[in-house]
């Protein structure tokens, strides 16, 4: 069995938020204008954010600031609480514990959203829009089949969308080793966050091969989860700073 | 041939085959309401949901405070006029239909939220065709489609021998569609001795079954909030505690709906001040109830010690949810008080000076000036004195003093007018409820654990749209008692049967105790 997973170094990212653009053109996420933007309707699958989010006596002020920053792309739980509340199976784990989301499915109820707590699910309140060199250079790859949309696939509106491990590129690595006849090794994928990383800070990898680099660091005494106490079981593996 | 009391056919009958010139003028408001919702949603629909105010995090918003309120509503019918039954309360039957037709109407409206709400209206026969029904979504399609059925099947039995008794009741000049539509309803009822029988047995069978029912659907609706993971809503006692609320605010509702029935036709001699009473005790039940379930609930949350519950609360006691809350409050205890005070004041109070109406008005506005200086509002007079910590706490306890005066001086006025102050209490209610929904959706929505806290005011949209959704129900309910006798005729003619059988029975008076002392004292108040 396959299990994906992410393993982010706290202390190797430097909060360039170069994975949230290489995401953002992999994943051909739309733009919005800043008027948008500044109402929380800005879609940012790979989100990088000043953490803990909302200031408390505990993050100090100016100069004397105690917050770090975070970097979150889905959580890929092994118990998640979006797929549970989906009325119509738009959401789903699949076999190798990748959380999914059929845009030709969804019919834009947003319970996920509103189930999801580390907020990764995003809404297309509009039609998606982009500036016309954009227009023209979106990513065409794409999942797709008979009531099947997936992947980069520019959404329409009113259906929510997230993170998918660039699950496109998984079929496209999957592929092509069928089609040099031979099998599908693990390291032959990665999503676009852990390529462009500058830091190098993220890894990605089977979690139930016993040799894979996450599996490795995932026993690094440094390793937490986020939000660990709601029971989601994250994929997604940070290592503390420091 | 069916008969008809000629008091039933003047009050109930004749108002069906006149159409008043008030009638028309009102259909013609609520219709150009409906209207400008209608705009409101078809521009929604093309431009998407980003004309709302929603965003992220507050996903969900005014029409889920809707969908949840309407569906409250609804059990006013069903449930009361279900529960009413069962325990053989003979008041119920001149209100029975109007309740039962809240409830129908209540849950077409609810639902229609739901589909307001959707990002892909289009693709609502997905939930039918590809249904988990793992998801809370897909109970509450199943309790709601039940309820919705066994509710409008439950309006309609009762109402069929008055199809008939209209069928052969009906003025020469009545028009030839509004004739066949009772002939079509009745069914061919010709109240003979097994139709009665048969059809008492289905209405009880029903009003049993409904209960639960009725219980499942408000639960259910908590539950879609309780079973996430977000703080403020993972609670267990949102199910009764919506249950309680909804049957609180469906009673509410009902004695608006019954006020407006009874001036509009002129039925007192119908709906007299017993089933003003009687529901009134059950309200003020209600009302205690919902208040324990209210402080229990934020009891807990405010001493569990959990780091993303407590700004929920924070946020409602005295930060941006303030105002909701507190209004929300304010009007549950004014509720409660316009019901009590009538039975607790003496007949002659209004001869004490404490007791006068001037003096309630007199106080309600000083409450309101001190309010005013404590908020800082701008056109409130300023006093520096009160920014002290000890004059602030003495201006909070003169305002709450001052409220309090002003119930009591109210309260004898409001013993006078028993039918207002009921639809006052009806009102006050209506508008706490829809309150307290927006209190429990928007506060967590607004307070998610990993983004930052929002804040959230409705869109022209959502409010065009809300109206238009009051609007329609109320269209529905009038445009039904156009047509429907408001009063179920012989659910009434039964019961003065049974009244006077009743009145003919002599029971012997109790023996006198030898013990005196052990006689129970009655209290007059």
């Amino acid at each position: 069995m396959t299990r994906w997973a992410m393993v982010i170094d706290l202390e190797k990212c430097v909060a360039c938020q170069g994975c949230s653009i290489a995401c953002r053109f992999e994943n051909n996420t739309p733009a919005v204008s800043p008027e948008q933007a500044a109402r929380g309707r800005a879609i940012r699958w790979n989100d990088v954010f000043p953490f803990p989010v909302n200031p408390t006596e505990d993050t100090g002020e100016y100069p004397n600031v105690k917050a770090r920053y975070m970097t979150r792309p889905c959580m890929h739980c092994e118990n998640p609480p979006c797929t549970k509340v989906c009325p119509v199976l738009a959401t789903y784990k699949d076999e190798e514990g990748l959380v999914r989301q059929n845009y030709s499915r969804c019919i834009g109820c947003r319970f996920c959203t509103v189930a999801c707590p580390y907020g990764v699910r995003y809404f297309n309140w509009y039609a998606p829009q982009w500036e016309d060199p954009l227009a023209l250079r979106l990513n065409p790859d794409r999942l797709e089949s008979r009531g099947v949309l997936e992947g980069p696939a520019v959404r329409p509106k009113g259906v929510v969308e997230k993170c998918t491990f660039c699950i496109h590129r998984l079929a496209k690595a999957r592929a092509r080793a069928e089609a040099e006849g031979r099998a599908f090794r693990g390291d032959e994928y990665v999503p676009a966050c852990v390529q462009t990383c500058t830091g190098k800070a993220r890894y990605f990898g089977d979690l139930d091969d016993p040799n894979s680099t996450v599996t490795q660091l995932e026993k690094s005494p440094r390793a937490f989860r986020l939000l660990e106490e709601v029971g989601t079981h994250p994929k997604v593996i940070y290592l503390r700073e420091g | 041939m069916l008969a008809i009391d000629a008091r039933d056919k003047e009050k109930i009958v004749a108002p069906l085959f006149r159409t008043p010139r008030a009638f028309v003028l009102l259909v013609l408001i609520l219709s150009a309401l409906i209207a400008i919702g209608v705009a409101a949603y078809v521009r929604q629909v093309t431009l998407g949901l980003g004309v709302t105010a929603m965003d992220r995090p507050v996903y969900w918003s005014t029409y889920m405070v809707n969908f949840v309120f309407f569906i409250g509503i609804s059990h006013a019918g069903t449930l009361i006029s279900a529960i009413l039954r069962v325990t053989g309360a003979e008041w119920r039957r001149p209100i029975t239909r109007v309740a039962e037709a809240i409830t129908v109407f209540a849950l077409m409206v609810g639902t229609l939220q739901i589909v307001i709400d959707m990002g892909r209206p289009d693709r609502l026969p997905f939930t039918l065709l590809y249904g988990r029904l793992q998801s809370p979504i897909l109970w509450d399609i199943v309790s709601v489609t039940v309820y919705f059925l066994s509710s409008i099947t439950y309006l309609y039995l009762p109402l069929m021998p008055d199809a008939a008794i209209l069928r052969d009741n009906c003025p020469s000049d009545a028009p030839a569609w509004q004739r066949k539509l009772y002939i079509v309803l009745a069914l061919g009822w010709r109240g003979n001795h097994e139709q009665w029988v048969r059809l008492e047995k289905a209405i009880a069978v029903l009003a049993v079954l409904i209960i639960p029912v009725a219980v499942s659907v408000h639960s259910i609706i908590s539950w879609i909030l309780a079973t996430t993971v977000q703080p403020g809503w993972h609670s267990t006692i949102f199910g009764p505690y919506f249950v309680v609320g909804a049957i609180f605010s469906g009673i509410g509702a009902l004695f608006l709906a019954m006020t407006g029935v009874r001036k509009a036709l002129g039925l007192e001699s119908y709906i007299g001040l017993r089933q003003y009473r009687n529901l009134g005790l059950l309200f003020i039940a209600m009302n205690a109830i919902w208040f324990y379930f209210t402080y229990a609930e934020h009891l807990g949350i405010a001493t569990g010690q959990q780091v993303e519950e407590f700004p929920v609360l924070a946020s409602k006691l005295w930060g941006s949810f303030a105002p909701t809350f507190w209004v929300m409050a304010l009007a549950m205890v004014a509720a409660f008080w316009v019901l009590v005070a009538p039975l607790l004041v003496p007949a002659g109070a209004a001869k004490v000076a404490l007791f006068r109406p001037r003096l309630a008005l007199a106080s309600a506005s000083t409450a309101l000036i001190l309010f005013g200086i404590l908020q800082r509002i701008p056109m409130a007079p300023t006093l520096a004195a009160l920014d002290t910590p000890n004059a602030t706490t003495a201006a909070w306890v003169g305002v709450i003093v001052m409220l309090m005066l002003a119930g009591l001086g109210v309260a004898p006025w409001l013993k006078a007018r028993p039918v207002t102050a009921t639809a006052i209490a009806g009102g006050l209610v209506l508008a706490g409820m829809w309150l307290e929904r927006w209190n429990i959706i928007l506060p967590t929505m607004t307070h998610p654990r990993l983004i930052p806290y929002a804040v959230y005011t409705p869109s022209l949209t959502e409010i065009l749209i809300t109206v238009g959704s009051l609007a329609l129900f109320t269209l529905l309910f009038v445009v039904f008692f156009k047509f429907f006798p408001s009063v179920s005729i012989w659910e009434v003619a039964e019961g003065r049967v049974i009244e006077e059988a009743r009145s003919k029975i002599v029971v012997p008076a109790p023996e006198p105790s030898e013990a005196g002392w052990l006689r129970p004292r009655r209290f007059k108040l």
